[in-house]
């Protein structure tokens, strides 16, 4: 796979910025599924232009958190404040037009569209988006700058891509979507050590350059702590911990208990 | 010769009724993973609403055109109003919700204009072409059926490949969790489908009608044609149900024609063979695409 192209993109790279960077809160968040309990009472901040990464071990609710901020579960009880206003209960629609963009985990490219289709689906959250002819293309145009290896096969089915690949797609649809907060669940799920390090790479340049506010919840926790600002430790539905990246990873004890590293 | 040309132009006619058919079920099932039982209904009940304003305007194409809109309005509104809130409960109950609209809409039909069988009009000439002194089997109103049914398909195929709508629709139907992820409204999006499908349903109501005449049940076997040509072109797949209701109308019409009384009342059986043989060696129907299926 082909290497992302540099992270100033020139023109383009300025006319697909995001709509400004927003903070997002988590507060008190209550979530499950029945008679489950995934989220009791989870508080989390992330600053914006900055990545939080999301630890915990299996069944610690990593995914049900993401899933609660972009409306993709109903909270029941808590708020979730986007630049201090709560959006808590909003459907998933209205959270993407808000800014919110959400990449699960294994099922973000829709394999039966090309690829520029799956791209132009990152647009269908902007207002206005039949009217705005040039700046669509413009956005493709830049996307296809970023990731050269996705403007070679453009006209493919995504169906047809390598893993590597499409998680670079959902990456660059997720930037074509311009949003303010990117929820990332485990984007170097089956990768190649060498491809997860592209998209770590990603990850970063898209808080640093584009000022992409990221919750990045992810298993390999020594990858996303060398990434991140902030970790937030989950465990059976409840923060255990939360400090600088950095403090995290130098934790031993917290790491033996809860990481696994 | 004359009479096999006769009988693949016949079958063509009324296989591409069949597409339409096909072709709504296949709308709905893409966004819903729903058979509506009901679409069959839903053409008898606006063809009447046709033949009404037919009778008070003498216009053809007012009913026509009344027709085609009293598909989408009843499309949207049984969304609307009765699957919808079968969402998130189990699949049968939507299954059963269709098989009730039908026996609902089937029901006021009696009531309302009774259950004689009422002729409708057609577009055009029912008498047949002739090409020099020999008959074609086909009539201006059959051509005038196939090619109606040709650009709705056209028309659809278009809209979904190259409009903002379209892509929306398909994004909505290959994966419904990423498409509201991205900001689709994915529920406006079903609503939309169900509406064109009702306008599909419609518009095979009013282009078969003059040759089967209208009745509260009129459409059932309409119905259960139009559903094997979805699932032998693929559930799935728009441009299977066009080939299926093609195959389906032109088999049915070699077995009419060339087993002479007898075919017509083997149709059926006729129609289950081919929906067998088909499935045997392409489960998922004709054009259904490769699954991958993760292990």
């Amino acid at each position: 796979m082909n290497s992302p192209a540099g992270a100033h993109g020139g023109q383009g790279a300025h006319e697909a910025r995001p709509r400004g960077s927003a903070s997002l809160a988590v507060e008190d968040l209550v979530a499950g599924y029945g008679e489950v309990l995934a989220l009791d009472k989870v508080t989390i901040t992330a600053a914006a232009a900055s990545i939080t990464a999301v630890l915990g071990a299996n069944g610690a609710g990593k995914t049900t958190l993401l899933r609660a901020i972009s409306g993709m579960v109903r909270p029941r009880g808590g708020r979730v404040l986007l630049d201090g206003a709560d959006r808590a209960g909003r459907g998933p629609e209205d959270m993407a037009r808000a800014g919110i963009a959400h990449v699960p985990e294994g099922q973000g490219v829709i394999a039966e569209l090309t690829v520029e289709e799956n791209l132009r689906i990152g647009m269908m959250s902007w207002p206005g988006i039949g009217w705005r002819r040039a700046e669509r293309a413009a956005a493709l145009a830049e996307a296809y700058e970023r990731f050269s290896v996705l403007a070679d096969r453009r006209r493919r089915l995504a169906a047809t891509l390598s893993g590597g690949e499409r998680q670079m797609l959902v990456i660059a649809r997720a930037l074509v979507a311009r949003p303010r907060v990117l929820l990332l669940d485990e984007p170097s799920l089956g990768l190649a050590p060498r491809v997860m390090t592209q998209v770590m790479d990603m990850v970063v340049r898209l808080s640093r350059d584009n000022g992409i506010t990221i919750v990045l919840v992810e298993q390999n926790a020594r990858a996303a702590l060398a990434i991140a600002d902030r970790g937030v430790v989950l465990n059976l539905g409840r923060v255990v911990a939360t400090a600088e990246a950095r403090a995290l990873a130098t934790d031993v004890a917290l790491r033996h208990h809860y990481l696994g590293f | 010769m004359v009479e096999f040309l006769q009988f693949t132009l016949s079958g063509i006619s009324f296989g591409m009724i069949y597409a339409a058919i096909a072709l709504s079920l296949v709308l709905i099932w893409r966004g819903t993973r729903l058979l509506n039982f009901a679409q069959g209904g839903m053409a008898m009940f606006t063809t009447y609403i046709a033949l009404e304003v037919v009778r008070h305007t003498g216009s053809y194409w007012a009913g026509f055109a009344v027709a085609l809109a009293a598909g989408v309005v009843l499309g949207a509104v049984a969304e609307l109003a009765v699957i919808r809130p079968t969402l998130g409960k189990p699949e049968l109950n939507a299954v059963i919700i269709t098989i009730g609209l039908l026996i609902l809409l089937e029901g006021l039909a009696g009531i309302l204009y009774g259950g004689q069988y009422r002729s409708f009009p057609a577009a055009f000439s029912v008498i047949g072409l002739k090409a020099g002194s020999t008959p074609l089997g086909v009539s201006r109103s059959d051509v005038f059926v196939a090619v109606a049914v040709l650009a709705a398909a056209l028309l659809l195929a278009i809209g979904f490949r190259y409009t903002s709508a379209g892509l929306r629709m398909r994004a909505a139907a290959f994966n419904a969790t990423v498409a509201r992820l991205s900001g689709i409204r994915v529920a406006r999006v079903i609503t939309v489908g169900w509406a064109l499908a009702g306008l599909l349903g419609a518009l095979a109501g009013v282009l078969v009608s003059p040759s089967t005449f209208l009745y509260p049940n009129s459409m059932d076997s309409i119905f259960v044609f139009g559903f094997t040509a979805a699932v032998i072109g693929g559930l799935d797949s728009p441009a299977g149900a066009v080939v299926g209701g093609l195959l389906l109308g032109v088999v049915l019409s070699y077995a009419g024609g060339y087993l002479g009384s007898q075919g017509s009342d083997l149709t059926a059986l006729v129609a289950l063979g081919i929906l067998v043989v088909v499935l045997m060696f392409r489960p998922d129907g004709i054009f259904a695409g490769a699954r991958v299926r993760r292990v």
